[in-house]
Parts: structure tokens; C-alpha cells; sequence
């Protein structure tokens, strides 16, 4: 194995260690306590990492990132408007709309998958204008044919005095607001142990069907485990994590969707995934059907991304009709990115610590902003340009990665 | 019951449109032989092999006549697929490889062994496990028979690539049932040891009863490994030998022979003295052009020379005009009339005094949406300047200035059009590449490259197009350095050729050197040294 040198490791990170750095100058001067920003931080993740981890799929595929995801959070939407109106409260109305989501966004998804096979090398930019259109659709949706031509009989759900969905919907008063949440919540150290023993069994249970038994690296990781589990019952952990409740069934659907991934690319849906991602020739040649492949690739993407919406609606017990939807695939896809992910590489822990650098930072820069030159709007600005300056700045390295590629076979042959 | 040839094809006959590219060829392949298949470019070798394989190419410009036997069974190849479920297998030129796979995953690409799980009980065999456990043990089994000893379990990425010939020729060979393994150009990516070592694994193949069919045009290769022999040129048939009863001069000459045939343009090659001035010193010269790469050319055009560039397609011909005119990104050292010429830098190579006639007519030669007087002045306006006036400071077009060079040039190479406005576009191929000449002339070049001049155009274009060029250079005493693929082309209006092989010049003839000479360059042996390689 050949020793990596350090820029060359820089270099694949940028982006990252960009963002490490920019989120401890901010931490340092934000003011906030660990506490405070651990207690920030999780309820971000418990949000927003599902819709994050709906991304990999379609990377895998060679895709690039799904912005199209929008329309799947556009899916849950009117699935959760369909929800208030029907009166079903509680878990009952979560699971239903989840359920209602499934067959929208799939068929959605199949349309986004049969348009982007026609635009084969533009599907980011293809998915992110698909996603404007379909918001002209769903106003549509949501203006006029509901309350006008699909009666909607629940009148906190209508504009006052007009008819059309109303701006803001409010999921608290009879709605599904924090069903999710609420079915069992832990403190911080009670989670570690319970998320460390259900890892722990997994590994084991991998390793036992695993083609090639690394007994070395299984107790690397079980010893990881423990000591994680160990250290979080410390008295300083737990009062790093004194305001953080952990809501188990969110973090348990995120890591179900992990371990998903995982083991989708270990079947032969997930040969064929990363074959056409490599390379639509080579994967056509061997007589793999690569349109629809890279159909199904958006289409659970898209189921995926609107059970993300459901949840982050959950979680926020409201949300606005006609702006929720805009910036998913935006801020999703910025957050893979930050993770060190690229348009043609991802994986679960660069999602997972990409959001938690993108949150961080959603956190941290409003105050850090305020402290420093006395307005929370410049923070606010700044956060907002990180967000397209790391899509931009991803893009670019991804272009200039290639072209140091093409270029290096060349010079090693002299 | 076993029939004579596992594969036999039947006075195959293939037309596009009015074009017929293969006419009565036949071909027929014995179980665990060898049999090479050789031939030019465009000699039909590629449309047989599509034909064989049942590429929707053949099905959808009409189907072919003629007849397909395996086994001795009349049998119809719908697609490729058809092709590899009876037992016909492809080992391509460029890998067919995933660089993220690791080898045993890309020898069982999308013939993936998977057990069954929760999941795909319900939901079909698409989310069934891989085992690959099992692959990774039928992949052993076929890198054993090719003679690898690499570990299956590494990733194709960073193989070298004489290795990632091998993966793939055993991921042919793990296919079940292979009888017929096509081989298109394998050794050409290769070392020399690791081309005596394929060649050593391909009569082991052979040796277990897999009929091979050798593409090649490395005639060497062909004596040493092959049982038979079918040539092909221009489509047709020419013969079919055993590889004992002749040698690699027989087979260059047979490859190449084009007695009988007339050239319908003719200039006298003339004699360089040595000591002649030079017009364009190449000094190894590197081109990274794709499909068309140079590695290491050096060679002298002396003034007033017709100078032609042969040799195979993709061995790099091409792409030394391109190189030289900062097309494509190039290395080495070129001197125009002494003068060292900046490369990698296309409107310094113009401004110099050179002026190319690209290969490429509809994509680099010209603007198709506009009219044939602004294809002709478009470089000179915009590299030299020329026929332009000044109007209050700003450099506009000088309109009439263009209309008169363009009706000249109209004239003097008897463009057919309705008139200097008509867009180029829907000018025929041979009126297209009469434009492109006027363009390139208007720049009232030194040196003049011309890639594949006739290529795409019928024959009495053709002819105009080889006198013009013949007319510039006697009596304008233009430099001219002419690429074709076509020898006879080059054999009729030449001074001297340069034959390339493998991105380098084999060697420079004379016009008149035979056919069997030509055949030994193209395939990259230097005539009179034959015997000494296989010694």
C-alpha cells in the first residue's frame, strides 16, 4: 500500500477541514455554551439527516446529487395537507402519510428518472430546474385545484377570505407534530448505550456471514464502541449533553436508512448501481438495463427524500406550504458535500459528518456574526454564501480532480 | 456429430444504403484453432465481426445476406446477448473493465452469483445477497487458466495494464459454454513480454477446444500464433491459408496488393537531394490526442515536397498534424523553415505560416451555419487580419474585398454552389472540403497539412481535390504534407511516406517501395528486418 501523502489527503478533504476550521473560529466566538450548541446541534441532525442520507443512492449511480429531491419533500407535503384534512391525529396520521408518500413520490420519481435518462451528464442541474417547475405545479396544486375543484372542509386549512392551501401549516393542533419524537426519548448516556450495544450486535452478526473474517479490525471497533459508550457516561459528558434528549425512534430510522445503504450495494440491485455509476458502457455492454437502473436509483431517492420531509415537518411542528420544499436539495446537498463527498463518491459517514458541520455552522454563524461586528445578519449572510460557495467550490475540485487524473498516468510514463 | 467448423460464415454480404462494405466474404473457423483475420482499415474486418455478434448496427441498416453456421446449424443472432448465450465471446480492444471494482467482481459483472434473503423472497432476485465467496472462487478458477496469480479480491484501479487484458480475457473464458472467443486487436496495449505471454495463453485456450478469432496487425503475431489465415481488403475476400504455407511477407503483400488498380491522379515522385532545405523539422514529437496518440516522431519535409503520412487508423497519423497545429496538447520540438514553432498554441501555429485541412470537416473545418465567403476569409480575417478596413477607429469587414476573394476561389476550385452566400452546410462533402482548401490557401500558408483529404467524398471530388493539391505545389511551390489512409492515394501524388504504426514513424519509403513493404511498416515491422525478429 502506498504511503499518502499529507497534501494529497488535504487536498480530497478541503472542503472539510475548511469547515472544521471555520466552525471552531465561530464556536470561539459565538459565545454559546457546549451545551446549548449539543442541544442545537441534535435536533438539527434528528431533522435533517434521513433527507441527507437520500442522496447516496443516485451518487452511487452516477447521477451526481440528487436536487430533484425537492419533489419528494413536495410529495410529503401534500401528503401531510391531506393528513389535516382528514383529521388523523397522532402516530396513526405520521404513518399514513408516510404511506400516502410512498406511491406520489415514486411515481414522481419514475417521471425525474425517465427525464433525466434523456439528459444523461446534466442531472444535477436537469433535477434542480425540474424541482422549479414542479413547484409551479404544486402552487397550482395548492392554490386552485385544492379548495376549488378538491374540497378542503378543514377551515384552518384554507386562506381566509380567499380559497387555496393556506401559507402556514400547522401540524401541533390535531396534526403529527413531534409524533416521531415523542415515542421514546433518552438522555445522552442512556442512547450512547443503547446505540453502541445495537451496533456492537450488528458488527458481530456481519462478521459472522463476512467472506473474510478480519478478526483485528472487529475488536478495533468493538473496543471503539465500548470506550464510546464508557466515555459518554463520564460526568463531563454528561453535562456536555445535559440538554440533549435523544429521540431513539428518529436516530433508529437514520440508522436503519445507514445500514440500508449499506447492505442495498451488497446485493445485485447494488452491483448494478455502482457499475452504471462507473461507467454506462461498460455496465450496457455487460447487459445491465442502465435507464432503468439509474430509474429505480431516483425513484427510492425520491421516496427517501419525501419520508425525510415528513420527519423534518414532524419535528418542526409547522411548515410554510409554498417554501418548505425550495432549499431541501440545496441544503442536502451542500451538507454531503461539506462531508468530503463528492459528485461521483459518498457514503454514510460523509453524510452523516457532513451535516453535522453544515449545522454546526447554521448554529454557530448568526451568533459568532453578531458578536463580532455587532449584526446577526452579516453571520446570516455568511452562512447562506457557504452554502452555494461549498456546491460551487465541490464542483470545481471535482472538475479539477479529473484533470489532474487524465494528466498524472502521463507524467509516470516518462 | 461434432461439425467440421464450430463457426462457419457463408458469402456475407452487407450494404449501407448504396454503399456495399462486405461482398461474398466467407469465413470459417475449425474448433480449438487459431484463426487470424486481417485486413486494412475499412478492409470490412469490424462490420464481419458486427454481423457475427448481431449488433443492432446490421439489424437496423437492413440485416445482411448470407449465411451464419454454428456447430454446423444455420442460426440467426438477434443481439449481442443472443451472441454470448450461443457461446461467442468478445474480448474488446478497449477495456470493457470497472476501475472501482475489484477483478472478481468485474469478471462476474451482471452475472453475479446471490443467495437468497428476507427481502428478495418478496421482492425478486434483483435483492438477493451477493455471495462472493462463490464469485471470488469461479474467478480464481479463470485467472488460474490465463496464468495470473494476482489476488481477486484487488481492484481493477492501478492494474497495469497488460493485467486488465488478462481480467477481461478471463472474464470470457468464466463465461459457461464460450466455443468462439474473438480477440480485436489484444496485443496492441501490450509489452512485448506480456504479448508473448497472451499469445502462450491464447493456444492454451485453444488447446481445451475454444475456437479464437485474431484480430491483429501485427503480422509477426499473426505466423507465430495462428493455425489459419483470412485476409480481407475492401470488403472482399481475398484468401484463406494456412498459416504454415506462407510467411509475413506473403501476408503483407496480400494485405496491401493492389495490382490492377489505376490511380486516377498521377504526379512523377521526384528525388530530395539530403542536403535539401528543410521546410519542417519534427523532432519527437508527442501528441495526446485521443484515439489518435503520437508518442515519439521526428522527421524532415524538405521545401517544395509532397510529403505523406500513412498507416493504420489509430496508430497515430492523424494526429501529428493535429499536434503540430495545436489542436491537440503536444510535446517535442518543430521548426518551420528553422524557425521553432510554439506548440500546444493554434493561432501561433497560423500566424507561422502553416495551414491545416482537418480531418474533421463538419466538427473542426467549418462553421456550418454560415455562408461559404466567410468559411474562406475566417482565419486570415481573424489570425492576420486581412480584409478588414478601418472605420473610425474600429477594424470592420470589408465586404467587397471578401466577395471577390471568395468568387475567385469559387472559380479556381470549381466549388459547385449558387453563390459565395450559400451556407456550407448544405454543400455536399466534396464542395465542403473544397472550402475548407480555399480557407486554409487564403491564409497564404508555407506549409499546408491536408488530413484525409478524400475521405467522405466521391470520386471525381476526389480527383479534383489530389489535382489541386498537385497544382499548388508545382506551381506555387507549396509545401504540402498530406495524412490519408488511403496508400494508393499517397502512392500516386507522394514524394516520400512516412508509414506510422503505434504513435511512431517505422519508416519513411519511396513512393515505388512494393506493397509487401508497405504491409510490414503498417503493421510496425521495418521492411528487411522481418527475418532478423524471428530469429
Amino acid at each position: 500500500m502506498a504511503k499518502k501523502n499529507w497534501s494529497e489527503i488535504i487536498r480530497n478533504n478541503i472542503v472539510t477541514i475548511m469547515f472544521i476550521v471555520l466552525c471552531a473560529v465561530c464556536m470561539v466566538f459565538s459565545g454559546y455554551t457546549p451545551a446549548y450548541v449539543m442541544y442545537e446541534l441534535f435536533g438539527r441532525l434528528s431533522r435533517n439527516l434521513f433527507i441527507v442520507l437520500a442522496l447516496i443512492i443516485p451518487i452511487v449511480a452516477g447521477m451526481g446529487i440528487n436536487f430533484a429531491i425537492t419533489i419528494g419533500a413536495m410529495a410529503a407535503q401534500i401528503a401531510c395537507i391531506l393528513v389535516l384534512e382528514w383529521g388523523v391525529q397522532g402516530f396513526g396520521g405520521f404513518a399514513l402519510a408516510a404511506a400516502l408518500t410512498v406511491p406520489m413520490a415514486a411515481v414522481f420519481g419514475f417521471g425525474i428518472g425517465k427525464i433525466l435518462n434523456m439528459m444523461k451528464g446534466q442531472e444535477m442541474i436537469g433535477g434542480m430546474i425540474l424541482g422549479y417547475f414542479a413547484n409551479g405545479l404544486y402552487q397550482l396544486l395548492c392554490l386552485f385545484i385544492f379548495d376549488n375543484i378538491i374540497p378542503i372542509n378543514n377551515p384552518n386549512l384554507t386562506i381566509k377570505g380567499s380559497s387555496g392551501i393556506a401559507n402556514t401549516m400547522d401540524l401541533v393542533k390535531g396534526g403529527i407534530a413531534g409524533t416521531l419524537e415523542n415515542l421514546w426519548k433518552l438522555s445522552a448516556s442512556q442512547a450512547a448505550l443503547v446505540f453502541a450495544a445495537v451496533i456492537a450486535v450488528v458488527l458481530l452478526l456481519s462478521h459472522l456471514r463476512s467472506h473474510r473474517k478480519n478478526n483485528k479490525a472487529l475488536a478495533v471497533n468493538l473496543v471503539a464502541l465500548a470506550a464510546f459508550a464508557g466515555v459518554m457516561q463520564l460526568p463531563f459528558m454528561v453535562e456536555l449533553f445535559s440538554m440533549v434528549k435523544i429521540p431513539m425512534v428518529t436516530f433508529g430510522i437514520v440508522a436503519v436508512l445507514c445500514l440500508f445503504n449499506v447492505v442495498l450495494m451488497r446485493t445485485r440491485l447494488g452491483q448494478q448501481f455502482r457499475a452504471v455509476g462507473q461507467n454506462r458502457t461498460v455496465a450496457n455492454a455487460a447487459g445491465i438495463n442502465v435507464d432503468k437502473i439509474r430509474i429505480i436509483a431516483i425513484t427510492i431517492s425520491t421516496v427517501l427524500a419525501g419520508w425525510g420531509q415528513l420527519i423534518f415537518v414532524q419535528n418542526m411542528g409547522a411548515f410554510q406550504t409554498y417554501g418548505a420544499a425550495d432549499q431541501v436539495g440545496l441544503y442536502a446537498g451542500a451538507a454531503i458535500l461539506v462531508g468530503g463527498a463528492s459528485v461521483v463518491r459518498a457514503t454514510n459517514t460523509q453524510a452523516i459528518i457532513g451535516t453535522i458541520l453544515f449545522h454546526l455552522m447554521f448554529i454557530l454563524a448568526p451568533a459568532a456574526g453578531k458578536n463580532l461586528f455587532g449584526d446577526a445578519a452579516i453571520g446570516e449572510y455568511f452562512r447562506v454564501f457557504m452554502c452555494y460557495g461549498v456546491i460551487a467550490l465541490a464542483l470545481v475540485m471535482h472538475a479539477w480532480s479529473s484533470v489532474a487524473k487524465k494528466k498524472a498516468p502521463k507524467a509516470s510514463d516518462k | 456429430m461434432a461439425a467440421e467448423y464450430i463457426l462457419e460464415m457463408k458469402n456475407i454480404t452487407k450494404r449501407y444504403g448504396e454503399n456495399t462494405v462486405l461482398s461474398n466474404v466467407s469465413l470459417k473457423v475449425r474448433p480449438g484453432e487459431i484463426h487470424a483475420l486481417l485486413g486494412e482499415n475499412g478492409a470490412g474486418k469490424s462490420t464481419l465481426m458486427n454481423v457475427l455478434f448481431g449488433m443492432p448496427v446490421i439489424h437496423a441498416t437492413g440485416g445482411f445476406d448470407g449465411e451464419v453456421l454454428i456447430d454446423g446449424q444455420s442460426t440467426h443472432i438477434a443481439s449481442p446477448h443472443d451472441a454470448m448465450l450461443k457461446g461467442i465471446g468478445m474480448v474488446h480492444q478497449e477495456f470493457m473493465l470497472l476501475p472501482g471494482f475489484t477483478i472478481t467482481e468485474n469478471i462476474k459483472l451482471n452475472r453475479e452469483i446471490s443467495k437468497n434473503n428476507v427481502v428478495s423472497r418478496v421482492l425478486g432476485e434483483n435483492l438477493e445477497t451477493l455471495d462472493m465467496k462463490t464469485m471470488a472462487g469461479d474467478a480464481r478458477r479463470a485467472l488460474d487458466s490465463v496464468g495470473m496469480s494476482i489476488d481477486e479480491y484487488t481492484k481493477v484501479n492501478g492494474l497495469p495494464v497488460g493485467y486488465m487484458q488478462f481480467v477481461e480475457i478471463a472474464r470470457e473464458i468464466d463465461k459457461t459454454g464460450v466455443k468462439l472467443l474473438v480477440f480485436d486487436e489484444p496485443t496492441a496495449v501490450l509489452t512485448e513480454s506480456e504479448a508473448a505471454q497472451l499469445l502462450q495463453v491464447m493456444k492454451n485456450i485453444a488447446a481445451t477446444g475454444i475456437a479464437i478469432i485474431f484480430i491483429t496487425h501485427r503480422l509477426d503475431e499473426v505466423v507465430e500464433a495462428a493455425d489459419g489465415v483470412t485476409i480481407l481488403r475492401d470488403g472482399k475476400f481475398v484468401c484463406e491459408t494456412r498459416t504454415a504455407d506462407t510467411d509475413v511477407t506473403k501476408l503483407a503483400g496480400l494485405m496491401i496488393g493492389r495490382a490492377g488498380e489505376t490511380a486516377f491522379v498521377t504526379a512523377d515522385p521526384r528525388e530530395f537531394a539530403a542536403d535539401a532545405p528543410v521546410a519542417l523539422h519534427v523532432e519527437h514529437l508527442a501528441v495526446d490526442m485521443p484515439g489518435e496518440m503520437v508518442k515519439d516522431v521526428s522527421f524532415d519535409v524538405h521545401e517544395g515536397e509532397i510529403f505523406g503520412i500513412g498507416g493504420l487508423a489509430g496508430q497515430g497519423k492523424v494526429g501529428i498534424p493535429n499536434g503540430i497545429m495545436g489542436v491537440y496538447d503536444a510535446e517535442g520540438k518543430v521548426e518551420l523553415f528553422g524557425q521553432q514553432v510554439k506548440l500546444n498554441d493554434a493561432h501561433g501555429a497560423l500566424k507561422s505560416g502553416m495551414a491545416m485541412v482537418s480531418e474533421d470537416r463538419r466538427g473542426v473545418g467549418l462553421l456550418l451555419g454560415e455562408s461559404i465567403e466567410d468559411n474562406i476569409v475566417f482565419n486570415a480575417m481573424q489570425v492576420n487580419g486581412d480584409f478588414t478596413k478601418s472605420f473610425l477607429g474600429a477594424k470592420l469587414k470589408d465586404s467587397r474585398a471578401i466577395r471577390e476573394h471568395a468568387d475567385n476561389m469559387i472559380k479556381e476550385l470549381d466549388i459547385r454552389c449558387f453563390g459565395a452566400v450559400q451556407h456550407t452546410g448544405t454543400l455536399s462533402g466534396g464542395n465542403q472540403q473544397k472550402v475548407c482548401i480555399a480557407r486554409a490557401l487564403t491564409m497564404n500558408p508555407k506549409l499546408i497539412f491536408v488530413s484525409e483529404p478524400t475521405r467522405g467524398i466521391d470520386i471525381g471530388a476526389k480527383k479534383l481535390v489530389l489535382e489541386t493539391l498537385v497544382k499548388l505545389n508545382r506551381e506555387k511551390g507549396m509545401t504540402v504534407v498530406m495524412v490519408s489512409s488511403e496508400l494508393m492515394e499517397l502512392r500516386s501524388i507522394c514524394d516520400r511516406i512516412a508509414i506510422v504504426a503505434e504513435g511512431e514513424v517505422v519508416e519513411i519509403l519511396p513512393v515505388n517501395s512494393s506493397d509487401a513493404d508497405f504491409g510490414l511498416a503498417m503493421s510496425g515491422i521495418k521492411p528487411g528486418t522481418q527475418n532478423g525478429k524471428e530469429a
